[in-house]
């Protein structure tokens, strides 16, 4: 990989951890997993079979919003909210890289104490 | 995916000579590419210029951990924390830890970098408080879902 490349990934490391934060609770995990299939819901029809306040799914919302994970679109009188696949796939890209780069520098390691 | 990286390698080296290749802080220097001046230390910070073709710009800094000799090796650093443009120094580190194993005169070495989660408290909203950690399994599940309904 370039390293202009490499510098813009690691450009998101802040951005990154922000998305394994807010993915790291079961509530807003399972709003995300809600929105996989590319839906487009209310807080109501998020909060619908949810044991959980509006008020405290609009916390969540807002958590995922921060994170950029879900955005939300005006419809009227209520916001609709969607999924934003582009971070989760910007968190896996980037620990590959970090994976990627191990393993060259154990194999270099290895090169290194067996000659 | 996960939130950490674990990687084992096996060495046609006895511990005692991957112990060294891993702490004298030249040793770490020649494989690792990063040029650093003084002996690792626990507690200490270790600094070094890289010396990787097209990365001789970057500093390299990683907070030393553990020593445990022949057993373990451990330090904090960011990863990634390639472009002098940003301060990383906000940000909350990982934890990179070398394990050994001695199999007969060979050794198993296994690497973990953990951490990828921590946000540093300063942005750490109220609600981020009640996270339990245990996404990985789901992780993979929305990833599936992602795939399939959100190709490319």
């Amino acid at each position: 990989m370039p390293v202009s490349a490499q510098a813009r990934l690691a450009r998101r490391l802040p951005a990154a951890a922000t998305v394994f934060a807010a993915l790291g609770d079961p509530t807003r995990l399972a709003l995300v997993t809600r929105l996989c299939d590319g839906s487009r819901l209310s807080i109501t029809q998020l909060a619908d079979g949810v044991p959980l306040t509006r008020q405290a799914i609009s916390k969540h919302l807002r958590v995922l919003e921060d994170a950029n994970v879900v955005s939300s679109q005006r419809s009227g009188r209520e916001s609709l909210y969607v999924l934003n696949p582009k971070p989760v796939n910007d968190i896996r890209n980037y620990i590959e890289l970090v994976s990627d780069q191990w393993d060259r520098a154990l194999l270099r390691l290895k090169s290194f104490v067996e000659e | 995916m996960s939130d950490s990286i674990e990687k084992r390698i096996e060495l046609n080296a006895p511990v005692s000579r991957v112990w060294r290749a891993l702490t004298d802080h030249r040793e770490f220097g020649e494989w690792f590419c990063v040029n650093i001046q003084q002996p690792f230390e626990p507690g200490k910070e270790a600094i070094g210029q890289i010396t990787h073709p097209g990365y001789e710009h970057v500093t390299w800094r990683a907070v030393v951990q553990k020593m445990e000799p022949e057993r373990l090796f451990s330090f904090t650093w960011h990863p990634y924390a390639i472009d002098p443009d940003v301060d990383f120094s906000d940000e909350t580190p990982t934890l990179v830890e070398f394990r050994l194993e001695p199999v007969g005169d060979r050794t198993v070495l296994t690497l973990t970098e953990s951490g990828f989660d921590k946000i540093p408290a300063s942005r750490r909203a109220e609600a981020f408080r009640m996270n339990d950690g245990g996404w990985t399994q789901q992780m993979q599940n929305i990833q599936r879902h992602l795939e399939t309904t959100h190709a490319g």
